[in-house]
Protein backbone atom coordinates (compact mmCIF):
# COMPACT_ATOMS: atom_id res chain seq x y z
CA UNK A 1 0.00 0.00 0.00
CA UNK A 2 0.91 3.49 -0.60
CA UNK A 3 1.43 5.88 2.00
CA UNK A 4 2.83 9.22 0.30
CA UNK A 5 4.94 11.93 2.09
CA UNK A 6 1.99 13.96 1.20
CA UNK A 7 -0.06 11.64 3.24
CA UNK A 8 2.73 11.47 6.13
CA UNK A 9 2.63 14.87 6.22
CA UNK A 10 -1.16 15.20 6.06
CA UNK A 11 -1.82 12.59 9.05
CA UNK A 12 0.36 14.90 11.45
CA UNK A 13 -0.70 18.15 10.81
CA UNK A 14 -4.86 16.60 11.28
CA UNK A 15 -3.74 15.03 14.41
CA UNK A 16 -2.52 18.24 15.26
CA UNK A 17 -5.56 20.24 14.38
CA UNK A 18 -7.54 17.06 15.99
CA UNK A 19 -5.54 17.68 19.17
CA UNK A 20 -5.92 21.66 19.46
CA UNK A 21 -9.94 21.32 18.78
CA UNK A 22 -11.05 18.63 21.23
CA UNK A 23 -8.48 19.45 24.09
CA UNK A 24 -8.83 23.51 23.90
CA UNK A 25 -11.92 24.66 21.82
CA UNK A 26 -15.16 23.18 23.74
CA UNK A 27 -18.54 24.72 23.42
CA UNK A 28 -20.67 23.89 26.67
CA UNK A 29 -23.92 23.36 26.08
CA UNK A 30 -25.11 21.11 28.65
CA UNK A 31 -23.72 19.51 32.51
CA UNK A 32 -21.03 17.35 31.17
CA UNK A 33 -21.78 17.52 27.48
CA UNK A 34 -19.99 19.97 25.06
CA UNK A 35 -20.17 20.46 21.47
CA UNK A 36 -16.26 20.42 20.03
CA UNK A 37 -15.36 20.04 15.97
CA UNK A 38 -12.59 17.77 15.73
CA UNK A 39 -14.69 15.16 13.72
CA UNK A 40 -15.56 18.12 11.32
CA UNK A 41 -12.06 18.35 10.69
CA UNK A 42 -11.18 14.43 10.66
CA UNK A 43 -14.00 13.77 7.89
CA UNK A 44 -13.03 16.74 6.09
CA UNK A 45 -9.10 15.35 5.76
CA UNK A 46 -9.96 12.06 5.02
CA UNK A 47 -12.16 12.81 2.08
CA UNK A 48 -9.21 14.90 1.22
CA UNK A 49 -6.31 12.58 1.55
CA UNK A 50 -7.68 8.84 1.89
CA UNK A 51 -9.28 6.18 4.28
CA UNK A 52 -5.73 5.25 5.31
CA UNK A 53 -4.73 9.00 6.67
CA UNK A 54 -7.70 9.26 8.26
CA UNK A 55 -7.87 6.19 10.39
CA UNK A 56 -4.43 7.40 11.72
CA UNK A 57 -5.95 10.64 12.40
CA UNK A 58 -8.22 9.53 14.51
CA UNK A 59 -5.97 7.31 16.19
CA UNK A 60 -3.19 9.29 17.17
CA UNK A 61 -5.38 12.44 17.49
CA UNK A 62 -7.77 10.75 19.73
CA UNK A 63 -4.84 9.04 21.96
CA UNK A 64 -2.91 12.42 22.39
CA UNK A 65 -6.10 14.01 23.40
CA UNK A 66 -6.66 11.30 25.98
CA UNK A 67 -3.23 11.49 27.12
CA UNK A 68 -3.01 15.08 27.47
CA UNK A 69 -6.17 15.22 29.15
CA UNK A 70 -4.67 13.09 31.54
CA UNK A 71 -7.62 10.48 32.28
CA UNK A 72 -6.33 7.41 30.71
CA UNK A 73 -7.06 6.03 27.50
CA UNK A 74 -10.27 5.02 26.41
CA UNK A 75 -9.51 2.29 23.30
CA UNK A 76 -13.03 1.99 23.06
CA UNK A 77 -14.14 5.56 21.63
CA UNK A 78 -10.03 5.64 20.33
CA UNK A 79 -11.03 2.81 18.01
CA UNK A 80 -14.14 4.21 17.39
CA UNK A 81 -12.46 7.88 15.89
CA UNK A 82 -10.16 5.35 14.37
CA UNK A 83 -13.09 3.88 12.36
CA UNK A 84 -15.09 7.38 11.82
CA UNK A 85 -11.52 8.46 10.03
CA UNK A 86 -10.93 5.29 8.32
CA UNK A 87 -14.88 4.94 6.74
CA UNK A 88 -14.96 8.49 6.10
CA UNK A 89 -12.14 7.94 3.37
CA UNK A 90 -14.13 6.23 1.29
CA UNK A 91 -17.22 8.05 1.07
CA UNK A 92 -15.91 10.81 -1.97
CA UNK A 93 -13.16 10.10 -3.95
CA UNK A 94 -9.84 11.49 -2.73
CA UNK A 95 -8.80 11.96 -5.92
CA UNK A 96 -11.79 14.05 -7.32
CA UNK A 97 -11.78 16.15 -4.36
CA UNK A 98 -8.10 17.02 -4.98
CA UNK A 99 -8.76 17.47 -8.71
CA UNK A 100 -11.42 19.85 -7.81
CA UNK A 101 -13.88 18.44 -9.79
CA UNK A 102 -16.31 17.28 -6.62
CA UNK A 103 -20.04 18.07 -7.86
CA UNK A 104 -22.63 19.07 -5.71
CA UNK A 105 -23.90 14.98 -5.78
CA UNK A 106 -20.71 14.68 -3.82
CA UNK A 107 -21.47 16.45 -1.55
CA UNK A 108 -24.82 15.20 -0.77
CA UNK A 109 -22.93 12.01 -0.83
CA UNK A 110 -20.61 12.98 1.54
CA UNK A 111 -23.61 14.22 3.76
CA UNK A 112 -25.18 10.54 3.57
CA UNK A 113 -21.88 8.83 3.73
CA UNK A 114 -21.29 10.43 7.45
CA UNK A 115 -24.32 9.40 8.55
CA UNK A 116 -23.78 5.94 7.66
CA UNK A 117 -20.08 5.97 9.08
CA UNK A 118 -21.20 7.76 12.53
CA UNK A 119 -24.07 5.55 12.66
CA UNK A 120 -21.35 2.76 12.47
CA UNK A 121 -18.79 4.11 14.47
CA UNK A 122 -21.16 5.61 17.73
CA UNK A 123 -24.34 3.27 17.19
CA UNK A 124 -22.29 -0.24 16.95
CA UNK A 125 -18.40 0.16 17.39
CA UNK A 126 -18.08 2.16 20.44
CA UNK A 127 -20.88 0.68 22.33
CA UNK A 128 -20.19 -2.66 21.30
CA UNK A 129 -16.68 -2.31 22.08
CA UNK A 130 -17.84 -0.88 25.78
CA UNK A 131 -19.92 -3.79 25.88
CA UNK A 132 -17.34 -6.04 25.32
CA UNK A 133 -14.48 -4.42 27.21
CA UNK A 134 -16.22 -3.20 30.28
CA UNK A 135 -19.08 -5.60 30.36
CA UNK A 136 -21.47 -1.86 30.21
CA UNK A 137 -25.22 -2.42 30.14
CA UNK A 138 -26.29 -2.42 26.64
CA UNK A 139 -29.04 0.19 26.80
CA UNK A 140 -26.75 3.12 28.45
CA UNK A 141 -23.72 2.78 25.91
CA UNK A 142 -26.32 2.55 23.31
CA UNK A 143 -28.29 6.42 24.34
CA UNK A 144 -24.29 7.33 25.26
CA UNK A 145 -23.40 6.55 21.93
CA UNK A 146 -26.28 8.13 20.32
CA UNK A 147 -26.30 11.04 21.85
CA UNK A 148 -22.41 11.35 20.64
CA UNK A 149 -22.92 10.09 17.56
CA UNK A 150 -25.83 12.74 16.84
CA UNK A 151 -23.88 15.68 17.82
CA UNK A 152 -20.79 14.40 15.64
CA UNK A 153 -22.67 13.85 12.63
CA UNK A 154 -24.39 16.92 12.79
CA UNK A 155 -21.05 19.06 13.00
CA UNK A 156 -19.38 16.86 9.50
CA UNK A 157 -22.34 17.29 7.88
CA UNK A 158 -22.91 21.12 8.11
CA UNK A 159 -19.01 22.44 8.72
CA UNK A 160 -17.01 18.90 6.81
CA UNK A 161 -19.33 20.00 4.06
CA UNK A 162 -18.72 23.50 3.96
CA UNK A 163 -15.04 22.91 4.57
CA UNK A 164 -15.11 20.36 1.57
CA UNK A 165 -17.20 22.66 -0.54
CA UNK A 166 -14.60 25.35 -0.11
CA UNK A 167 -11.47 23.15 -0.81
CA UNK A 168 -12.95 22.26 -4.06
CA UNK A 169 -13.08 25.70 -4.92
CA UNK A 170 -9.31 26.45 -4.08
CA UNK A 171 -7.87 23.65 -6.43
CA UNK A 172 -7.50 24.18 -9.78
CA UNK A 173 -9.17 21.65 -12.28
CA UNK A 174 -7.44 19.51 -14.48
CA UNK A 175 -7.58 20.38 -17.80
CA UNK A 176 -8.52 24.01 -17.04
CA UNK A 177 -5.77 27.31 -17.60
CA UNK A 178 -7.40 29.51 -15.50
CA UNK B 1 -4.28 27.44 26.81
CA UNK B 2 -1.56 26.24 28.81
CA UNK B 3 -1.38 22.04 28.76
CA UNK B 4 0.30 19.71 31.39
CA UNK B 5 3.32 17.65 30.21
CA UNK B 6 6.64 16.08 30.29
CA UNK B 7 9.54 17.79 32.53
CA UNK B 8 12.82 16.06 33.27
CA UNK B 9 12.30 15.36 36.68
CA UNK B 10 15.89 13.30 36.40
CA UNK B 11 14.50 9.78 38.00
CA UNK B 12 14.69 5.71 37.21
CA UNK B 13 11.89 6.29 35.30
CA UNK B 14 12.91 9.16 33.22
CA UNK B 15 15.90 7.27 32.47
CA UNK B 16 13.51 4.41 30.87
CA UNK B 17 13.12 4.61 27.26
CA UNK B 18 10.33 5.25 25.54
CA UNK B 19 10.11 2.26 23.78
CA UNK B 20 9.61 -0.04 26.99
CA UNK B 21 7.09 2.86 28.90
CA UNK B 22 5.01 2.32 26.03
CA UNK B 23 5.17 -1.49 25.63
CA UNK B 24 4.21 -1.27 29.45
CA UNK B 25 1.47 0.99 29.37
CA UNK B 26 -0.29 -0.74 26.05
CA UNK B 27 0.42 -4.18 28.07
CA UNK B 28 -1.15 -2.98 31.30
CA UNK B 29 -3.94 -1.33 29.04
CA UNK B 30 -4.70 -4.32 26.90
CA UNK B 31 -4.61 -6.89 29.95
CA UNK B 32 -6.80 -4.87 32.42
CA UNK B 33 -9.52 -4.73 29.65
CA UNK B 34 -9.46 -8.72 29.06
CA UNK B 35 -10.17 -9.52 32.55
CA UNK B 36 -12.95 -8.95 35.31
CA UNK B 37 -11.11 -10.35 37.56
CA UNK B 38 -10.70 -7.64 40.95
CA UNK B 39 -7.55 -8.68 42.61
CA UNK B 40 -5.52 -8.30 39.46
CA UNK B 41 -6.92 -5.41 38.24
CA UNK B 42 -5.92 -4.20 41.84
CA UNK B 43 -2.46 -5.71 40.94
CA UNK B 44 -2.14 -3.51 37.95
CA UNK B 45 -3.07 -0.30 40.09
CA UNK B 46 -0.95 -0.93 42.32
CA UNK B 47 1.59 -1.83 39.93
CA UNK B 48 1.26 1.36 37.86
CA UNK B 49 1.13 3.35 41.01
CA UNK B 50 4.19 2.20 42.35
CA UNK B 51 6.07 3.65 39.33
CA UNK B 52 4.05 6.67 40.19
CA UNK B 53 5.86 7.34 43.30
CA UNK B 54 9.23 6.31 41.61
CA UNK B 55 8.55 8.89 39.00
CA UNK B 56 8.45 11.73 41.64
CA UNK B 57 5.05 12.84 40.06
CA UNK B 58 3.80 15.74 42.57
CA UNK B 59 0.13 15.01 43.39
CA UNK B 60 -0.32 19.24 42.97
CA UNK B 61 0.05 18.50 39.21
CA UNK B 62 -2.90 16.24 38.85
CA UNK B 63 -4.97 17.26 41.28
CA UNK B 64 -7.40 19.13 38.99
CA UNK B 65 -7.34 15.41 37.04
CA UNK B 66 -8.01 13.59 39.52
CA UNK B 67 -10.76 15.58 40.35
CA UNK B 68 -12.03 15.57 37.23
CA UNK B 69 -11.82 11.50 36.89
CA UNK B 70 -13.46 10.96 40.09
CA UNK B 71 -16.37 13.28 39.23
CA UNK B 72 -16.49 11.27 35.58
CA UNK B 73 -16.45 7.81 37.62
CA UNK B 74 -19.52 8.98 39.70
CA UNK B 75 -21.35 10.53 37.06
CA UNK B 76 -20.97 6.82 34.76
CA UNK B 77 -21.30 4.74 38.17
CA UNK B 78 -25.04 6.42 38.75
CA UNK B 79 -25.36 6.09 35.03
CA UNK B 80 -24.93 2.52 35.05
CA UNK B 81 -27.33 2.13 38.45
CA UNK B 82 -30.25 3.66 36.61
CA UNK B 83 -29.66 2.00 33.42
CA UNK B 84 -29.60 -1.43 34.60
CA UNK B 85 -29.41 -2.12 38.61
CA UNK B 86 -29.67 -5.64 38.07
CA UNK B 87 -26.29 -5.92 35.67
CA UNK B 88 -24.65 -7.48 38.41
CA UNK B 89 -26.95 -10.13 39.59
CA UNK B 90 -27.18 -10.77 35.42
CA UNK B 91 -23.43 -11.16 35.61
CA UNK B 92 -22.74 -12.87 38.97
CA UNK B 93 -25.74 -15.29 38.81
CA UNK B 94 -26.76 -14.19 42.44
CA UNK B 95 -28.93 -11.92 44.43
CA UNK B 96 -27.99 -10.02 47.73
CA UNK B 97 -30.49 -7.50 48.60
CA UNK B 98 -28.88 -4.65 50.81
CA UNK B 99 -32.00 -1.98 50.20
CA UNK B 100 -34.93 -1.72 48.30
CA UNK B 101 -35.62 1.47 46.90
CA UNK B 102 -38.53 1.31 44.54
CA UNK B 103 -39.80 -1.78 42.20
CA UNK B 104 -36.93 -1.38 39.64
CA UNK B 105 -33.96 0.04 41.95
CA UNK B 106 -32.45 -2.40 44.21
CA UNK B 107 -29.46 -2.04 45.61
CA UNK B 108 -27.41 -5.48 45.45
CA UNK B 109 -24.18 -7.01 46.79
CA UNK B 110 -23.73 -7.97 43.43
CA UNK B 111 -24.28 -4.48 41.68
CA UNK B 112 -21.99 -3.02 44.30
CA UNK B 113 -19.35 -5.43 43.12
CA UNK B 114 -19.82 -4.73 39.60
CA UNK B 115 -19.69 -1.48 39.63
CA UNK B 116 -16.83 -1.50 42.12
CA UNK B 117 -15.29 -3.72 39.13
CA UNK B 118 -16.04 -1.06 35.87
CA UNK B 119 -14.67 1.48 37.89
CA UNK B 120 -11.43 -0.55 39.08
CA UNK B 121 -11.45 -1.00 34.99
CA UNK B 122 -11.80 2.48 33.84
CA UNK B 123 -9.24 3.83 36.96
CA UNK B 124 -6.48 0.87 36.44
CA UNK B 125 -5.13 2.86 32.80
CA UNK B 126 -4.80 5.94 34.56
CA UNK B 127 -2.07 6.07 36.71
CA UNK B 128 0.11 4.19 33.83
CA UNK B 129 -1.10 6.73 31.41
CA UNK B 130 0.08 9.46 33.26
CA UNK B 131 3.41 8.14 33.91
CA UNK B 132 4.16 7.65 30.54
CA UNK B 133 3.13 11.07 29.47
CA UNK B 134 4.75 13.02 31.91
CA UNK B 135 8.01 11.05 31.87
CA UNK B 136 8.36 10.86 28.30
CA UNK B 137 10.56 13.25 26.00
CA UNK B 138 8.14 13.59 22.55
CA UNK B 139 11.33 13.88 20.94
CA UNK B 140 11.93 10.29 21.91
CA UNK B 141 8.16 9.44 20.75
CA UNK B 142 9.12 8.49 17.35
CA UNK B 143 12.17 6.48 17.63
CA UNK B 144 9.60 4.42 20.23
CA UNK B 145 7.27 3.17 18.27
CA UNK B 146 9.64 2.68 15.34
CA UNK B 147 11.84 0.40 17.91
CA UNK B 148 8.26 -1.61 18.84
CA UNK B 149 7.55 -2.24 15.39
CA UNK B 150 5.51 0.34 14.10
CA UNK B 151 6.47 1.61 10.67
CA UNK B 152 9.05 4.71 10.74
CA UNK B 153 6.56 6.60 8.35
CA UNK B 154 3.62 6.69 10.67
CA UNK B 155 6.44 6.87 13.71
CA UNK B 156 7.36 9.97 12.04
CA UNK B 157 3.92 11.45 11.71
CA UNK B 158 3.29 10.80 15.74
CA UNK B 159 6.36 12.79 16.15
CA UNK B 160 5.49 15.49 13.56
CA UNK B 161 1.91 16.12 14.78
CA UNK B 162 3.12 16.83 18.35
CA UNK B 163 5.81 19.00 16.98
CA UNK B 164 3.14 20.54 15.56
CA UNK B 165 0.80 20.87 17.93
CA UNK B 166 2.18 24.22 20.16
CA UNK B 167 1.98 25.67 15.90
CA UNK B 168 -1.75 24.81 15.42
CA UNK B 169 -2.36 25.97 19.02
CA UNK B 170 -0.15 29.52 18.07
CA UNK B 171 -2.59 29.53 14.55
CA UNK B 172 -5.53 29.12 16.65
CA UNK B 173 -5.01 31.79 19.15
CA UNK B 174 -3.88 34.43 16.68
CA UNK B 175 -6.70 33.50 13.64
CA UNK B 176 -8.99 33.97 17.27
CA UNK B 177 -7.43 37.39 18.09
CA UNK B 178 -7.49 38.83 14.57
CA UNK B 179 -11.45 38.56 14.24
CA UNK B 180 -12.02 39.40 17.68
CA UNK B 181 -10.45 42.69 16.60
CA UNK B 182 -12.83 42.73 13.72
CA UNK B 183 -15.28 42.49 16.16
CA UNK B 184 -16.22 38.20 16.44
CA UNK B 185 -17.53 37.54 19.91
CA UNK B 186 -16.61 34.30 20.91
CA UNK B 187 -16.48 34.46 24.74
CA UNK B 188 -19.04 33.39 27.57
CA UNK B 189 -21.02 36.00 27.12
CA UNK B 190 -22.05 35.44 22.95
CA UNK B 191 -24.74 33.29 22.66
CA UNK B 192 -24.19 29.89 21.39
CA UNK B 193 -25.02 30.45 18.07
CA UNK B 194 -22.86 33.44 17.67
CA UNK B 195 -20.40 31.81 19.42
CA UNK B 196 -20.34 28.62 17.14
CA UNK B 197 -20.23 30.81 14.21
CA UNK B 198 -17.55 32.77 15.70
CA UNK B 199 -15.67 29.79 16.17
CA UNK B 200 -15.88 28.65 12.71
CA UNK B 201 -14.67 32.13 11.47
CA UNK B 202 -11.63 31.03 13.03
CA UNK B 203 -11.61 27.00 12.10
CA UNK B 204 -11.98 27.77 8.13
CA UNK B 205 -8.59 30.41 8.09
CA UNK B 206 -6.62 27.82 10.66
CA UNK B 207 -7.54 24.60 8.19
CA UNK B 208 -6.58 26.16 4.93
CA UNK B 209 -3.63 27.63 6.11
CA UNK B 210 -2.60 24.58 7.66
CA UNK B 211 -3.65 22.70 4.21
CA UNK B 212 -0.69 25.22 2.73
CA UNK B 213 1.19 23.76 5.41
CA UNK B 214 1.00 20.55 4.65
CA UNK B 215 1.95 20.98 1.00
CA UNK B 216 5.49 23.12 1.78
CA UNK B 217 6.48 20.44 4.89
CA UNK B 218 6.02 17.66 2.47
CA UNK B 219 7.72 19.08 -0.36
CA UNK B 220 11.30 19.91 2.00
CA UNK B 221 10.88 16.73 2.72
CA UNK B 222 10.76 15.04 -0.37
CA UNK B 223 13.39 17.03 -1.42
CA UNK B 224 15.48 15.83 1.12
CA UNK B 225 14.85 11.96 0.31
CA UNK B 226 12.03 10.97 3.11
CA UNK B 227 10.76 7.58 2.45
CA UNK B 228 13.62 6.39 0.06
CA UNK B 229 14.77 3.51 2.61
CA UNK B 230 13.35 0.59 3.73
CA UNK B 231 15.00 2.00 7.22
CA UNK B 232 15.81 5.16 8.91
CA UNK B 233 17.79 6.63 11.83
CA UNK B 234 16.64 8.91 14.53
CA UNK B 235 18.34 11.50 16.62
CA UNK B 236 16.90 10.51 20.27
CA UNK B 237 17.03 6.66 20.14
CA UNK B 238 19.06 5.65 22.77
CA UNK B 239 20.07 2.00 24.11
CA UNK B 240 18.40 0.24 27.23
CA UNK B 241 19.33 -0.18 30.24
CA UNK B 242 18.51 -2.77 32.91
CA UNK B 243 15.43 -1.14 34.29
CA UNK B 244 13.85 -1.38 30.65
CA UNK B 245 14.10 -4.96 30.66
CA UNK B 246 12.29 -5.19 34.23
CA UNK B 247 9.58 -3.07 32.69
CA UNK B 248 9.46 -5.17 29.59
CA UNK B 249 9.27 -8.58 31.60
CA UNK B 250 6.51 -6.41 34.13
CA UNK B 251 5.14 -6.09 30.69
CA UNK B 252 4.80 -9.65 29.61
CA UNK B 253 3.68 -10.80 32.94
CA UNK B 254 0.84 -8.63 32.85
CA UNK B 255 -0.88 -10.01 30.11
CA UNK B 256 0.27 -13.92 31.17
CA UNK B 257 -1.04 -13.21 34.37
CA UNK B 258 -4.43 -11.47 33.15
CA UNK B 259 -4.87 -14.51 30.26
CA UNK B 260 -4.66 -16.99 32.93
CA UNK B 261 -6.97 -15.40 35.59
CA UNK B 262 -9.53 -16.08 32.32
CA UNK B 263 -8.31 -19.77 32.71
CA UNK B 264 -8.70 -19.41 36.70
CA UNK B 265 -12.07 -18.29 36.69
CA UNK B 266 -13.48 -20.09 33.75
CA UNK B 267 -14.57 -16.94 32.35
CA UNK B 268 -13.53 -13.08 32.72
CA UNK B 269 -15.48 -12.47 35.68
CA UNK B 270 -14.01 -13.62 39.32
CA UNK B 271 -17.01 -14.62 41.25
CA UNK B 272 -16.53 -14.67 44.98
CA UNK B 273 -20.56 -15.29 45.36
CA UNK B 274 -20.03 -19.03 44.61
Amino acid sequence: MKYSIKQVVATAIGSAIFFVLARFVSIPIFANTYLTLQYAVLGFFAAVFGPFCGLLIGLIGHTLTDLAFGWGIWWSWVIASAVVGFLSGFVVKSKKAEEGALEKSDLVRFIFGSLLVHGISWGLVAPGLDIAIYAEPANKVFIQGLIAGAGNFVFTAVIGTALLAAYAKTRVKTGSLG
Amino acid sequence: MTSFGYIPRKTIVDEMSGASKIFLTLAMSISAMITFDTRFLLLVIAVSISLFIMAKISFKEIKAILVFIFVFLLINNIAIFLFAPEQGVLIYGTRNELLRISERYTITVQQLYYQMNVTLKYFSIVPIALVFFLTTDPAEFAWSLNTLGVSYKIAYAVSLALRYIPEVQRNYRDISQAQQARGVDISKKAPIKARLKGVLTILFPLVFSSLDRIEQISNAMEMRGFGREKKRTWYSGRSFISYDYIVAVIAILCIGLSVYTIVLNNGRFYNPFI
